[in-house]
């Protein structure tokens, strides 16, 4: 069924809301604004939101160290990622978790993962909780492709083809793990043939088209949540930053960051496929950029002027102390 | 009160706490045993035959026999839990840590910390500990490399009454316990109350009670503990046995209290010596109790090896009662 115009306005909103996040963490990062470890999202836009867009709140996600999209896509607050990442006593975390674990369990999204390979086995349990309640809820890991060669992901996949579990593999492939190309890392003709050697549904779709992934998602959840046991998408997508911000990109083509940038931007190709099939109007997407560059940086703003965590915050949120 | 023994106490406190909440859920690798087999379901009910009759009673979506898939039972008992479960993850051996290590260190011990307060029930149960020549690798007592792990809760029952208790307050509450099962003790008797029974972390139990030296221990290691205290006791020296219960949250009050009262100290430990719960006790009375002290302070552990298979070797491995004896006289004659 095609998208309603409300709901690809909010696809579009979410989108550039990811975007604009990422875009202003670079600059901010580069300031010296923001301490630790930072790994961006932009370019990936298409696959959070053609993934999320198709899931209610009791449905559920697991993220990965590359988390910020998956966050907003799924419905985090932006301020309270903002101050997070900033590391604000009023983050969303408290300023103990910082960029690579953002986590709003509220929300179904059960956190961003250091650790590659970490985040299938989470979103399995998830899983079988939906299984449990019985309600055609289910769960989301998504993977890259470097945590699709991790361990914990054959397991994860083994598992719930067995246990018939309600999971999506949402296989990212934007070609580099961490500084290493897809090509020299996955001994494999695709991630998707993979998948389908365990014994589950598998597809593959260009994850720099919003329309595309969103459909092939929702056709895929059907049989998810009808019973059938997991499933697993391949999104070609593409990463516009470094691995971490301030990654020299030295395995980088020459200008294939423009290149992508001008070829394969999501934002782009969902503008112009959606004005020139007569959905939404230039002016409307205009709007929708405004209004997302005033909340990022309300977002900034608010977060410089949180207050930060005092040294007595260390030892919230604890068992036991000694 | 019921008499039963450890393996019945654990047994009958899932299938109870399993039936008071329906979103208690447990899972592991032959839990029910017999899937995919001519046998069928339940023709095994769990290697130490704690978990017979529950996959009948509860069903598939909550009584859940996976694969050998160590990392995979761990990550997915935390996602179950963070999506509003209870979880109870069983390892059929302790040793098998270190096949899903990442899921209990970096995932399931960080997440109420670095999530900003989120809530993880998730009870691993762990078959551990030497005594029954299962070798290197299915003999290890691993709680003291686990208790180093800020975030994760650590429980050792040693007697039937203590398991229900332990384990009722570990599936009942909001964080993630390790909750240690020895494979020598699953067979002693003692008396269990009946009905809902908790106990809470942290709280020591005294198991013999004297004023010449302080034993302090836990797991199999208190039994072998209370029989050197017994033999020393027909000589007229008279010891507390502390058993620790928890190593974390631990009592150090306990501890300490017994230590100022008696000025020496033993410690009695299952796991190897080197960055181990002996030694982490003896660093708590060197620091905090350091003035009570009359003689050094003795640490009864096994040797820094791994674990060996041949009877003869296994026996010389552990600690024994003798040892503990040894290790408080020695502490008696000190000057």
């Amino acid at each position: 069924m095609p998208l309603a115009r409300h709901e690809l306005i909010r696809a579009y909103q979410r989108m550039k809301t990811i975007r604009e996040f990422e875009e202003r963490l670079h600059v901010e990062i580069a300031n010296g604004q923001i301490a630790g470890f930072t790994h961006l999202y932009a370019g990936q836009e298409a696959v959070a939101v053609g993934v999320c867009e198709n899931l209610s709140v009791e449905d559920r996600i697991v993220s990965t160290h590359r988390g910020h999209g998956h966050c907003i896509a799924k419905g985090c607050d932006v301020v309270g990622m903002m101050k997070e990442i900033f590391g604000r006593r009023d983050g969303l975390c408290h300023g103990k978790g910082g960029s690579m674990h953002i986590a709003d369990t509220t929300i179904g999204m059960l956190g961003a993962n250091g650790i590659v390979g970490a985040g299938a086995p989470i979103a399995l349990g998830a899983a079988l909780a939906a299984k449990m309640d019985d309600k055609g809820h289910v769960a989301v890991t998504f993977t890259g492709d470097g945590a699709c060669n991790q361990g914990t992901t054959f397991e994860a996949m083994n598992m719930a083809v067995v246990l018939k579990a309600p999971l999506l593999f949402a296989f990212e492939n934007n070609h580099y793990s961490e500084h290493t190309g897809d090509h020299y890392s996955v001994g494999a003709k695709d991630m998707a043939s993979r998948a389908e050697g365990f014994g589950m549904l598998a597809r593959k779709v260009d994850g720099c088209d919003f329309l595309a992934s969103y459909d092939i998602v929702n056709d895929v959840l059907k049989h998810c949540r009808a019973g059938n046991g997991p499933a697993a998408i391949e999104f070609n997508t593409e990463r516009f930053f470094g691995h971490f911000e301030g990654d020299p990109q030295r395995y980088r083509g020459p200008d294939e960051i423009g290149r992508l940038r001008s070829t394969r931007d999501c934002l782009k190709i969902f503008r112009d496929k959606v004005t020139k099939s007569g959905l939404l109007d230039g002016a409307t997407l205009d709007q929708i950029d405004a209004d997302v560059l005033a909340l990022i940086e309300r977002a900034v703003e608010e977060a410089q002027k949180a207050p930060p965590p005092t040294a007595a915050d260390v030892l919230t949120n604890v068992y036991a102390t000694y | 009160m019921a008499v039963m023994n450890m393996r019945e106490a654990i047994a009958s406190t899932i299938h109870a706490e399993m039936e008071r909440d329906s979103n208690v859920l447990i899972l592991g690798e032959d839990i029910v045993g017999g899937m995919g087999t001519a046998g069928g379901p339940e023709a095994i009910g769990g290697i130490w035959g704690l978990t017979g009759g529950l996959y009948a009673k509860f069903g598939p979506n909550r009584v859940i026999d996976t694969p050998i898939s160590e990392s995979c039972i761990i990550g997915a008992a935390a996602g179950a839990a963070l999506s509003g479960k209870r979880a109870i993850a069983e390892l059929m051996f302790a040793d098998f840590v270190g096949v899903c290590l990442d899921q209990l260190y970096n995932q399931i011990a960080k997440f109420r910390y670095m999530f900003g307060g989120a809530k993880c029930p998730v009870t691993v149960r762990l078959t551990y500990g030497a005594g029954l020549n299962a070798a290197a690798q299915h003999s290890q007592a691993v709680y003291a490399m686990l208790t180093s792990i800020p975030g994760l809760k650590v429980v050792m029952p040693t007697t039937p009454a203590d398991a229900k208790g332990l384990l009722t307050s570990a599936i009942r509450g909001d964080d993630p316990v390790m909750f240690f099962e020895h494979k020598t003790l699953y067979g002693d008797k003692g008396e269990v109350p009946d009905g809902d029974y908790l106990l809470p972390f942290g709280h020591a139990r005294m198991v013999r009670e004297g004023h010449d030296a302080s034993i302090v221990t836990c797991g199999q290691m208190v039994g072998f503990a209370a029989r050197a205290a017994d033999n020393l006791a027909k000589e007229g020296i008279a010891c507390d046995v502390i058993d620790l219960r928890t190593t974390s949250p631990m009592d150090e009050e306990t501890i300490l209290d017994s230590v100022e009262m008696s000025g020496r100290l033993i410690v009695v430990d299952e796991s190897p010596p080197r960055c181990s719960l002996a030694s982490d006790i003896a660093g708590l009375v060197a620091n905090k109790g350091f003035a009570a002290l009359r003689a050094p302070i003795e640490m009864v552990t096994p040797p820094h090896t791994p674990v060996p298979f041949a009877r003869e070797l296994e026996k010389a491995y552990l600690p024994s009662a003798a040892g503990i004896e040894a290790a408080v006289r020695k502490a008696l004659a000190y000057r």
